[in-house]
């Protein structure tokens, strides 16, 4: 079918037709960005933690009295944990990947005395975390027993000015040793934290996230052999089988609450709780921005409905007419199949050109990549599929119009 | 003529009823969605509290050492150490000033059907009462000399008191907190500045603290500190900082009534700065910002990204709806050149055509914002049921009400002026020889 004559009589209405590619155009720039903006959230709820997630429970606790005896406590506390059966593993440890709260950050260096710091670092420490965590070593050891240190004497050399008292062994992930020595070996190397306090790389694992602060480099953790107290802000990490949390965790609380009753639990869950808690957000705007792509399609498509019914009805005696002079029914749908896939494609051209402006205008305000240019034929081919179901009904309409009409007046 | 406008309105309407509801749909849609991300950020983005913000002022220092250091660009610090707060505190140069941080104090009850639990503290000094406004159900805020005197009171929140006392004048009671006897002097009406703009790095939205204590007793008492720091050089935290250390971990807010006070105040800043500098505590040039509530909101970023986004993404949609009205419109108006041609010849005026075809339109807004009204109220239960801090404060007040049906009738009447415009220039004699 030529398709001179469609342009000719979309020329007769301009404004009708130059208003449905603006809609077009529009719903195929937001839509190509919200997908886009989606595929970023499921991205970043899909990270790596690094840890054995599904083995994992926690509990928190606080104390309520003035934590003097929060070492024999805790160790109390970890032992009696042990004994529960379908434990395997019980740490303590300060902080946990992809939470929320404070998190402990330092800014590491690889030379003493130098200007501005390389880059920030998660810092986490505790008792038996490595392998409660159950974090995959790739090379290297685990921390000996006699390299660990308790926080307080550690944070109370630093107050006085000294690093004595500080681990001098650390054990980093990959990702943060390829970012620090690219290329070369990781294992004796040393860095800097604080006041040019120096560690020595012991141990390389593959994977350990940061609790938050993503934008500092998500692989970017280190680990300590420091020994803290649930007074100070441990938290007991339990590993057991998947299938024995629940049960584990309540007879880790009712252990600990008889061990002594008079402490605040702060936190009870499992880890696929605490990580999907924090996730939530993203799970939350991801919903939102499909149910707008939906409601946007549906918009738009009701628009075409709409529109290509006025068409229609304003075109009866047009189409007679050519019904009268030998157009097919066929001819008659395809016509406004045609129409329709003309319009539509217009409007993806301009659609694209904005979808790649919303980009980069989105790029300028928040911390996001530019759109790939693979959406862009995916949303033109998912415009174009809307706007030909859109159109169907009315083109139907249209092709079952008597070539009789014709010979009518009005 | 505004009854015959409105009834020839409705019938045109009543003519045809799927086109009219499909408008509707889309105008309320479109409303919905938009007012519903507006309101979420209007919330958002309000005054935490309103007729004193202006004079509320945020002081900053910048206490690091050089390294790093970059004049004109590196921002001064976010709090305080202990001894700039202290120093600033007790130069007094400020109508009125407090210094405060964020804790955490366990709450023993009496009553031993409560098990004890943990509530959000703030220790803070006398001046932070009356500076802030906060109203008080019962009993005063502790003095001066409380301060000084480091007197064992505290002041709880309405909340707390609900709990612990069943809302009754628990002014001085004794109340165990972290195991230690504190006397009860007053009780707050229900305050929750929203954002929680004096101590952000305790989450920005829905965050109130149960207790209050002044300052100088939690650091007697060994209190837990909650809350952000920052260190440098060879320091760590924990939650009993070191008065010494080099980090900083509270808050000191100032009163300013008057521009002048706010210029004295700044180069008193710069004077205390140029001072340490010579006693060898700073290393830096004087650094240093005095911001004011809303200042100090905005360069903290504390109304959340995804919100700003949301609301470009509405309108973004709003927009699509009215160009999908303005066709629609559009095309119906055209469809009635002939009725509009008889009009004409009959001596009606473009203007009165014009009038008619925006009733029409506005009739159409009225009902699109009824409709987008109800999705609105949706849009915000959806909201309240999200997992963000701030979601539970997620309501229609009646300026957003109001906003709401201007921006239907608003959307729908300039949707409508391209097409009756383009409908109302009809040439009545070309239309009534086509019938």
């Amino acid at each position: 079918m030529d398709i001179l004559p469609i342009l000719a009589s979309l020329r007769r209405h301009k404004v009708t037709a130059l208003l449905l590619i603006l809609q077009i155009a529009l719903t195929c720039a937001i839509v190509c960005n919200a997908v886009f903006l989606i595929s970023q959230r499921l991205h970043r709820m899909q990270l790596p933690s690094g840890m054995a997630e599904h083995e994992l429970v926690q509990i928190r606790l606080g104390s309520v009295g003035d934590g003097s005896d929060a070492k024999s406590q805790t160790q109390a506390d970890v032992a009696a944990l042990q004994r529960i059966p379908g434990v395997q593993q019980v740490a303590v440890v300060n902080q946990l990947p992809f939470t929320e709260g404070d998190a402990s950050n330092g800014d590491l260096k690889l030379k003493p005395g130098q200007q501005t710091s390389t880059l920030t670092v998660a810092q986490y420490f505790g008792q038996n975390v490595v392998s409660t965590m159950g974090l995959h070593l790739l090379a290297g050891r685990n921390f000996q027993p006699e390299e660990y240190v308790d926080l307080d004497t550690a944070l109370a050399s630093l107050n006085n000015g000294s690093a004595q008292g500080f681990p001098q062994t650390v054990i980093i992930t990959k990702g943060l040793a390829e970012r620090l020595w690219p290329g070369e070996e990781a294992l004796g190397k040393t860095f800097y934290l604080g006041g040019d306090i120096p560690f020595r790389v012991i141990g390389v694992v593959a994977d350990l996230a940061r609790p938050n602060q993503f934008y500092n480099g998500i692989e970017n953790s280190i680990l300590w052999p420091m020994r803290l107290t649930f007074a100070e802000g441990g938290s007991y990490l339990i590993r057991c089988a998947p299938g024995a949390r629940r049960a584990v965790l309540k007879a880790g609380l009712a252990k600990l609450k008889e061990l002594d009753p008079g402490r605040v639990v702060l936190e009870k869950r499992t880890y696929d709780d605490a990580r999907s808690a924090f996730f939530a957000h993203d799970s939350a705007m991801s919903d939102m921005l499909l149910s707008v792509i939906i409601a946007l399609l549906l918009v738009t498509g009701l628009g075409i409905v709409g529109l290509a019914s006025f068409w229609v009805g304003q075109r009866r005696r047009q189409i007679g007419v050519r019904r009268a002079l030998g157009a097919t029914r066929g001819d008659i749908l395809r016509y406004f199949q045609i129409e329709n896939f003309l319009i539509v494609g217009f409007g993806i051209v301009l659609g694209m050109a904005m979808a790649y402006g919303l980009s980069l205008l989105l790029m300028q305000h928040y911390a996001l990549p530019r759109l790939p240019f693979g959406y862009l034929p995916l949303g033109a081919l998912a415009l174009w599929l809307l706007g030909q179901c859109a159109v169907l009904a009315p083109a139907l309409r249209a092709a079952a119009v008597p070539p009789v009409v014709a010979t009518r007046t009005v | 003529m505004f009854g015959y406008y409105l009834d020839l309105a409705l019938r045109s309407l009543k003519r045809n009823k799927a086109l009219t509801v499909l408008m509707i749909l889309a105008i309320a849609v479109g409303v919905g969605a938009s007012m519903t991300t507006l309101t979420v950020l209007h919330v958002l983005s309000g005054d935490p509290v309103p007729g004193r913000s202006a004079h509320l002022y945020y002081p900053q220092l910048d206490p690091r050492p050089m390294q790093g250091y970059q004049p004109g660009e590196t921002q001064p610090m976010r709090q305080v150490t202990w001894i700039d707060g202290m120093n600033l505190l007790h130069a007094g140069r400020a109508d009125r000033q407090a210094l405060m941080t964020g804790g955490r104090v366990a709450v023993q009850p009496e009553n031993a059907t409560l098990d004890a639990f943990y509530s959000d503290a703030r220790y803070t000094t006398s001046g932070f009462f009356p500076m802030f406004g906060v109203p008080f159900r019962y009993g005063h805020p502790w003095s001066a000399s409380d301060d000084e005197s480091h007197a064992r009171v505290v002041v709880i929140s309405a909340e707390l008191n609900n709990k612990l006392f069943g809302g009754r004048d628990s002014t001085g009671q004794t109340l165990r907190l972290s195991g230690r006897s504190m006397r009860i002097v007053g009780v707050l009406r229900d305050w929750r500045p929203n954002p929680h703009f004096y101590d952000l790095t305790r989450g920005s939205y829905n965050e109130h603290e149960g207790v209050f204590v002044p300052l100088s007793t939690s650091q007697d008492l060994n209190f837990d500190h909650m809350g952000g720091m920052s260190c440098w050089g060879n320091a760590g935290g924990g939650l009993h900082p070191s008065h010494t250390s080099t980090c900083v971990w509270l808050q000191f807010w100032v009163q300013l009534n008057s521009p002048a006070k706010v210029a004295a105040y700044k180069s008193f800043l710069v004077h205390y700065s140029e001072q340490q500098k010579a006693l060898g505590r700073f290393e830096r040039p004087p650094n240093v910002r005095l911001r004011n509530v809303m200042q100090w909101l905005d360069y903290n970023m504390v109304v959340p990204g995804d919100v700003r986004l949301q609301t470009w993404l509405s309108f973004g949609f709003l927009l699509v709806c009215l160009v999908n009205t303005v066709g629609l419109m559009l095309a119906k108006f055209m469809r009635r050149a002939g009725e509009l041609g008889v009009r004409r010849a009959l001596g009606a005026s473009r203007r009165a055509l014009f009038a008619q075809l925006l009733m029409e339109s506005g009739v159409l807004g009225l009902a699109g914002g009824f409709g987008g009204l109800l999705l609105t109220f949706f849009g915000l239960w959806l909201v309240r049921r999200q997992p963000d801090g701030y979601a539970a404060l997620a309501h229609l007040d009646p300026t957003m009400l109001l906003v709401t049906f201007v921006l239907a009738i608003g959307a729908s009447l300039l949707a409508g002026v391209l097409p009756a415009s383009r409908a109302c220039r009809v040439t009545p004699a070309l239309q009534l020889k086509g019938n």
